[in-house]
Protein backbone atom coordinates (compact mmCIF):
# COMPACT_ATOMS: atom_id res chain seq x y z
CA UNK A 1 0.00 0.00 0.00
CA UNK A 2 0.87 3.01 -1.60
CA UNK A 3 0.68 6.48 0.45
CA UNK A 4 2.12 8.97 -1.88
CA UNK A 5 -0.53 10.48 -3.71
CA UNK A 6 -3.63 8.85 -1.77
CA UNK A 7 -6.47 10.43 -0.40
CA UNK A 8 -6.73 9.44 3.47
CA UNK A 9 -9.16 9.87 6.10
CA UNK A 10 -7.58 9.87 9.39
CA UNK A 11 -10.32 8.26 11.99
CA UNK A 12 -8.49 9.05 15.51
CA UNK A 13 -10.38 8.21 18.81
CA UNK A 14 -9.78 10.26 22.03
CA UNK A 15 -8.44 7.25 24.15
CA UNK A 16 -6.06 6.01 21.01
CA UNK A 17 -4.44 8.14 18.60
CA UNK A 18 -5.81 11.69 17.91
CA UNK A 19 -7.23 12.17 14.27
CA UNK A 20 -5.30 15.39 14.17
CA UNK A 21 -1.84 13.30 14.75
CA UNK A 22 -2.89 10.50 12.00
CA UNK A 23 -3.52 13.18 9.93
CA UNK A 24 0.07 15.07 10.30
CA UNK A 25 1.45 11.57 9.76
CA UNK A 26 -0.37 10.63 6.29
CA UNK A 27 0.61 13.90 5.04
CA UNK A 28 4.70 13.18 5.86
CA UNK A 29 4.09 10.28 3.83
CA UNK A 30 3.27 12.27 1.08
CA UNK A 31 -0.94 11.61 1.45
CA UNK A 32 -3.92 14.02 0.97
CA UNK A 33 -6.10 14.19 4.42
CA UNK A 34 -9.63 14.51 3.30
CA UNK A 35 -10.82 13.79 6.50
CA UNK A 36 -9.66 13.87 10.10
CA UNK A 37 -11.89 13.59 13.09
CA UNK A 38 -11.38 12.78 16.44
CA UNK A 39 -14.12 10.50 18.31
CA UNK A 40 -14.76 10.32 21.84
CA UNK A 41 -16.57 7.61 23.63
CA UNK A 42 -17.20 9.30 27.14
CA UNK B 1 -8.38 5.25 6.09
CA UNK B 2 -5.95 5.50 8.49
CA UNK B 3 -7.18 4.29 12.16
CA UNK B 4 -6.04 5.25 15.50
CA UNK B 5 -8.22 3.44 17.74
CA UNK B 6 -7.16 1.73 21.03
CA UNK B 7 -8.58 -1.79 21.25
CA UNK B 8 -8.61 -4.53 19.27
CA UNK B 9 -12.68 -4.72 18.84
CA UNK B 10 -12.88 -0.95 18.10
CA UNK B 11 -10.19 -1.50 15.19
CA UNK B 12 -12.23 -4.42 13.89
CA UNK B 13 -15.48 -2.54 14.31
CA UNK B 14 -14.09 0.25 12.42
CA UNK B 15 -12.70 -1.41 9.42
CA UNK B 16 -15.90 -3.50 9.01
CA UNK B 17 -18.03 -1.20 8.99
CA UNK B 18 -16.01 0.80 6.52
CA UNK B 19 -15.14 -1.97 4.05
CA UNK B 20 -18.25 -4.26 4.38
CA UNK B 21 -20.71 -1.81 6.03
CA UNK B 22 -21.97 -1.49 10.20
CA UNK B 23 -22.62 -4.57 11.42
CA UNK B 24 -24.65 -4.23 13.93
CA UNK B 25 -26.86 -2.71 11.11
CA UNK B 26 -27.78 0.37 13.19
CA UNK B 27 -25.71 3.08 11.57
CA UNK B 28 -26.32 4.68 8.54
CA UNK B 29 -23.66 2.22 7.01
CA UNK B 30 -25.83 -0.58 7.45
CA UNK B 31 -25.59 -3.17 4.37
CA UNK B 32 -23.11 -0.43 2.91
CA UNK B 33 -19.94 -1.91 1.58
CA UNK B 34 -17.71 1.08 0.89
CA UNK B 35 -15.03 -1.11 0.22
CA UNK B 36 -12.24 1.80 1.85
CA UNK B 37 -8.99 -0.30 2.51
CA UNK B 38 -8.21 0.24 6.14
CA UNK B 39 -5.19 0.00 8.06
CA UNK B 40 -4.32 1.20 11.44
CA UNK B 41 -1.95 4.12 11.57
CA UNK B 42 0.98 2.08 13.66
CA UNK B 43 1.20 -0.81 11.02
CA UNK B 44 4.55 -1.10 9.55
CA UNK B 45 3.24 -0.43 5.64
CA UNK B 46 2.42 3.56 7.21
CA UNK B 47 5.06 3.31 9.84
CA UNK B 48 7.67 2.60 6.93
CA UNK B 49 6.23 5.68 4.92
CA UNK B 50 5.96 8.16 7.24
CA UNK B 51 8.84 10.70 8.63
CA UNK B 52 10.42 9.08 11.51
CA UNK B 53 10.20 12.35 13.10
CA UNK B 54 7.28 13.00 12.52
CA UNK B 55 5.97 9.78 13.67
CA UNK B 56 8.12 9.84 16.69
CA UNK B 57 6.43 13.26 17.91
CA UNK B 58 2.98 12.22 16.78
CA UNK B 59 2.68 8.33 17.77
CA UNK B 60 5.63 7.67 19.67
CA UNK B 61 4.14 7.89 23.20
CA UNK B 62 0.73 6.52 22.04
CA UNK B 63 2.66 3.46 20.39
CA UNK B 64 4.52 2.37 23.81
CA UNK B 65 0.83 2.56 25.59
CA UNK B 66 -1.24 0.83 23.10
CA UNK B 67 -0.95 -3.08 22.45
CA UNK B 68 0.16 -1.95 18.76
CA UNK B 69 0.70 -5.60 17.80
CA UNK B 70 -3.15 -6.51 18.72
CA UNK B 71 -4.32 -3.73 16.66
CA UNK B 72 -2.28 -4.49 14.00
CA UNK B 73 -3.80 -7.90 14.05
CA UNK B 74 -6.77 -6.64 13.95
CA UNK B 75 -6.95 -4.39 11.06
CA UNK B 76 -5.14 -7.25 9.20
CA UNK B 77 -7.65 -10.11 9.65
CA UNK B 78 -10.45 -7.69 8.28
CA UNK B 79 -8.47 -6.63 5.21
CA UNK B 80 -7.35 -10.43 4.98
CA UNK B 81 -11.21 -11.36 4.92
CA UNK B 82 -12.75 -8.73 2.67
CA UNK B 83 -9.70 -9.02 0.18
CA UNK B 84 -9.29 -5.60 -0.27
Amino acid sequence: MELQGKKVIALGERDGIQGESIGKVAKSAGAEVVLEVTHCFV
Amino acid sequence: MLLGTPTADSTELYAITMTEGDPSWAGALAGVALGLLVYHVTEDEVKEQADPAVYDDEIGIAEMVLEVDVLREAAKKVRDRVSV
